[in-house]
């Protein structure tokens, strides 16, 4: 500072700019040289991970980058903190750019960018630097005075670190205030200089303080705004160089992480990218760090340990040993720990369960889909989760509980180990055959549209109820349809979400010869789990429907008239199931189908839609014993209850189990029911009377 | 250490509705699905556990016909390091001694430190491990829960006994050691590890390469013969409790207490 102090003369500023410009010169030099040292060696694990493509459809991909990126599309789903971080996202960018748009200009000489325009951006970015620092003021009482919930680290995922948060706050609000002195400054000195200087933003902070250092002496001003520089260069550099060691590293890695992340939703990733034959594989999924893609690592470097994953969490919320946040930043912690950006790396055969991650928190996951749907940096959890399982599978560590249904699936094709000649019992039953013939497909016996069932509704005596439904639905309306009966095995959709691929592979195989064989041109089901699994984890099958699609197509086209509720007390609500809701989009079909039903009183629970709260978990997660405090069903009720509502409908079987028990839990019987949307759809249809039929409909029955 | 463990394949019972065959002397075979006797999976698991921590070997045994073959696959995909199908059309209708005879002569052709068995069969007599233990003269412990090695010659084994309790006992060996389920948690055997096996041969062995007298099992040898197949007659067991939960609770609990289940 010495030599600042002995600047007097015009000459010695001359000499101290040109000095500066050096100055600056190897601040620049030096700082990119670390930063560029410091990503590569954060690069060393990514490239030692497994292959993941993911450079195709680019332009889907700058589409993405556009909307949740740019945009910041899924910040407004937390209103307060993401209008904060959209306005720094927003600051952060005009002064990006300023950056940039200075270092060019300042090297040429020029003083900005020209013209009308280059003038409005330049009372832009005057106001963006005070905005920013507005929003860290706000950030910082936020996180010291009212410690939002989501932030807290429970005792058993280790120490929070909340001092690192306001460090980095006031790195940032340093580098703004930086900033806003520069300008002032730098408009100070060029008016006392009498040169041609652009009006500051009135009412911004640079204007104000430039009318404070207007009177200032001309020499002060000019060290004033060389140290302001100075210090404004060392501050940006520290804090990049300083970004890829926490949570602050998602600023430069975000970019990459939203252009890279998974465009197709309901599918789980193959065991390994290109390996054409998985027999040829030495083991499966992930068991060590390593195991994991260079994209899912890059997930860990991304996440921002917002906690708005774990906010959404079912098992989270029931007590489970899962906070999805957590699954990202202990890996990105272990990865910080062996691979260090100053030492060597230190790659070790360590497994991951047992290690960082323990066997109930990745069985406790219901792959519902809820974080992957709140992250705003497009993290992505259901296939780790899946890896991770596989990995456990491979090696023979399974829950007892699920070994049974597993085995059962591998030699009966169902969970249950429910006999396959046994599969079409549910069309057995006296009152329904009388009203409803249901047809069993084969090579022999082709229809129009096949009617997948699924192992819970052909054998799970409460579900049954839902096959009878919807295959009275179907044959209401004429439809040419009919089941694989024992040809049908399970669609193995949670077997595969269980990480037992090689037994997915064989159902499918399996299902895949059968419906082929039936020669069937559409397929519908009443189970999104089912539905799922056939449209995006089968190929070569006929398109395929969920029932409430079906249905709602049926209402449209007027094939399906309903009879007016006379329940004046019931007050319907909607649950989404996660599989036909967040994984594919269908949030209207089953709403516009109720909505059909004249003197339907529907509300809405606070969670729903793409916010649906999973009801349990489907398939293989019946099975699964987890620790928890209590049911997701249970929360899910007492949700239902709040919201006014009195009747519950679904449309998945899983859900309707996990409700149905939840209910009974929760002792909500005589205030609480739930059925199916295909049950009500069929209770309150209006019947045609066929002429062809042999007796008079007999009242109660149901049928025609 | 080298360990032999004796399994056998027996019809699923969570899986298969067990019932009489129309000549009322066997069950209905047909459409019935497999598996390994549940007691012997803990077995084998013991073995693989011991042996992964100790070294040595394990060998899983089984006496049958070749549709047998499944659960020694599954044994050498579970970890089991080899496997033996003994069978010969001669060992058919072996009573309970019978087999213990085939296996006490493949034991004596080989060299094992420790013979598991699972304590009884689904469809068994629970009484193979005891005799061929007998045949071999070697001590013998029943219904193990726990297996400690103490030194090269030595196991200290828990037996649980009636009312919860238990029992250690400190045994030589070699020896024969009928295993409980619940001494271990078995690791689940997926398709792909079965899959990965599928090319490894299973040596069969027949009455000539175990060097033993045809006549010696078999259904000559026998001395116990099965004679009847029946389910009993269904006894008047239950009682439905009717009416609101709060009354059928408390008509349970009274009933439990007259029986002295609750004091």
């Amino acid at each position: 500072m010495s030599m600042v102090e002995a600047i007097r003369s015009p000459v010695e500023v001359a000499e101290w700019l040109s000095l500066g410009k050096i100055l600056f010169l190897v601040i620049h030099f030096l700082g990119l040289t670390l930063l560029i040292y410091i990503l590569t060696r954060r690069m060393t694990p990514l490239l030692r991970g497994e292959r993941d493509p993911r450079f195709d459809r680019p332009w889907l991909r700058l589409a993405t980058v556009l909307q949740f990126w740019l945009a910041q599309w899924k910040h407004p789903r937390y209103r307060g903190a993401g209008l904060l971080h959209i306005l720094i996202f927003a600051g952060f960018m005009i002064l990006a750019v300023r950056s940039l748009a200075l270092l060019i200009f300042g090297l040429s000489g020029h003083a900005g960018f020209p013209g009308e325009a280059g003038h409005l951006y330049d009372l832009l970015t005057d106001w963006s630097a005070s905005v920013v620092l507005v929003c860290m003021i706000v950030a910082a009482v936020r996180r010291i005075v009212f410690h939002p919930a989501r932030y807290a680290v429970p005792a058993r995922y280790g120490k929070g670190h909340p001092g690192d948060a306001i460090f980095l706050l006031g790195l940032i609000a340093t580098l703004m205030l930086c900033d806003i002195a520069f300008a002032a400054s730098n408009a100070a000195v060029l008016v006392q200089q009498g040169k041609a200087v652009e009006a500051l933003a009135v009412g911004s902070l640079p204007w104000m303080l430039n009318q404070a250092l207007i009177v200032v002496p001309l020499p002060v001003l000019l060290n004033t705004r060389v140290g302001i520089c100075i210090f404004h260069e060392l501050t940006f550099y520290f804090l990049l160089c300083y970004r890829p060691f926490g949570i602050q590293f998602h600023v430069i890695t975000s970019l990459f992480n939203v252009y890279f992340a998974k465009l197709d939703r309901g599918t789980v990733k193959p065991v390994r990218w290109g390996a054409a034959n998985l027999n040829e594989l030495k083991s499966f999924g992930v068991k060590k760090f390593e195991d994991f893609t260079w994209k899912q690592m890059l997930d860990f470097y991304t996440c921002a340990d917002c906690g708005r994953c774990s906010d959404n969490c079912p098992a989270d919320a029931a007590g489970r040993p899962l906070s999805p946040r957590f699954i990202s930043i202990k890996a990105r912690d272990y990865s910080f720990q062996h691979y260090p950006v100053f030492g060597r790396a230190r790659a070790e055969d360590a497994r991951l369960i047992g290690g960082i991650y323990s066997e109930d928190e990745i069985w406790s996951c219901t792959t519902c889909g809820a974080c992957e749907e709140e992250c705003p940096l497009m993290i992505e959890y259901i296939d780790k989760m899946v890896d991770l399982r596989r990995g456990m599978i491979d090696e023979g560590n399974v829950p007892q509980s699920m070994q049974k249904p597993l085995k059962a699936l591998a030699s009966r094709g169902n969970p249950y180990g429910k006999m396959e000649k046994k599969k079409a019992d549910w069309i057995d039953n006296k009152e329904f055959r009388e009203g409803c013939k249901v047809r069993i497909l084969d090579a022999r016996q082709s229809a129009e549209t096949l009617y997948f069932v699924d192992s819970i509704t052909a054998y799970e005596d409460r579900i049954q109820a839902i096959g009878r439904a919807t295959a009275r639905i179907l044959d209401h309306t004429g439809e040419d349809f009919g089941i694989l009966g024992a040809a049908e095995k399970d669609s193995g959709h949670d077997v595969r979400r269980f990480g037992e691929e090689t037994l997915f592979h064989a159902l499918r195989g399996h299902n895949v010869t059968a419906i082929k064989a039936s020669g069937v041109k559409r397929i519908v089901t009443a189970d999104p789990h089912a539905y799922n699994a056939l449209k995006n984890d089968y190929k070569d099958v006929p398109p395929v429907e969920h029932m409430s699609q079906w249905m709602a197509r049926q209402v449209k086209a007027g094939n399906i008239k309903f009879n007016r509720l006379e329940d004046a007390g019931a007050v319907y609500t909607y649950h989404d199931p996660c599989y036909l809701g967040r994984h594919n989009q269908v949030y209207d079909d089953p709403r516009d189908v109720l909505d059909a039903i004249p003197g339907l009183k529907r509300v809405e629970m606070s969670r729903c839609r793409d916010r649906s709260f999973c009801c349990g978990g489907g398939g293989l997660m019946l099975f699964y014993e987890p620790r928890e405090d209590q049911r997701m069903g249970v929360l899910r009720v007492r949700m239902a209850a709040a919201a006014g509502a009195n009747v519950i409908v679904t449309a998945c079987p899983f859900c309707m189990v996990n409700i149905e028990d939840a209910i009974k839990v929760a002792g909500m019987e005589a205030t609480m029911t739930a059925i199916d949307l295909t049950e009500l759809v069929d209770k309150q249809i209006v019947r045609r009377i066929r002429t062809e039929v042999r007796e008079a409909p007999r009242a109660g029955t149901g049928n025609v | 250490m080298e360990i032999l463990v004796c399994v056998k394949r027996v019809p699923d019972t969570s899986e298969n509705e067990i019932e009489l065959n129309r000549a009322g002397n066997d069950i209905e075979r047909e459409d019935l699905v497999y598996s390994v006797n549940e007691w012997d999976n803990y077995a084998m698991e013991e073995a693989i556990r011991i042996v992964e921590k100790n070294g040595g070997n394990v060998t899983v045994a089984t006496v049958g016909g070749e549709d047998d073959e499944e659960v020694l696959r599954r044994a050498l995909a579970m970890g089991a390091n080899r496997s033996v199908l003994i069978s010969d059309a001669a060992f058919a209708g072996s009573d309970g001694a019978g087999i213990a005879r085939l296996l006490k002569a493949f034991v004596e052709k080989n060299h094992f430190d420790l013979i598991l068995t699972g304590a009884q069969a689904e469809d068994g007599a629970a009484q193979v491990g005891g005799m061929l233990a007998a045949l071999l003269d070697y001590p013998f412990a029943a219904l193990v829960d726990s297996i400690e090695l103490l030194d090269g010659a030595k196991l200290k084994v828990s037996r649980e006994i009636e009312g919860g309790n238990k029992e250690l006992n400190e045994i030589d060996l070699p020896c024969v050691l009928s295993i409980e389920t619940g001494i271990n948690e078995p690791r689940y055997v997926g398709m792909r590890s079965i899959q990965m096996v599928a090319a490894v041969e299973i040596p069969i062995l027949g009455a000539a390469e175990l060097g033993i007298d045809a006549a010696s099992a078999g259904k000559a040898a026998a001395k116990v013969h099965r004679t009847d197949y029946f389910m009993p007659a269904a006894s008047k067991g239950a009682e439905i409790l009717n009416g609101g939960r709060a009354e059928v609770i408390d008509r349970m609990i009274e009933l439990v207490r007259a029986k002295g289940g609750l004091k």
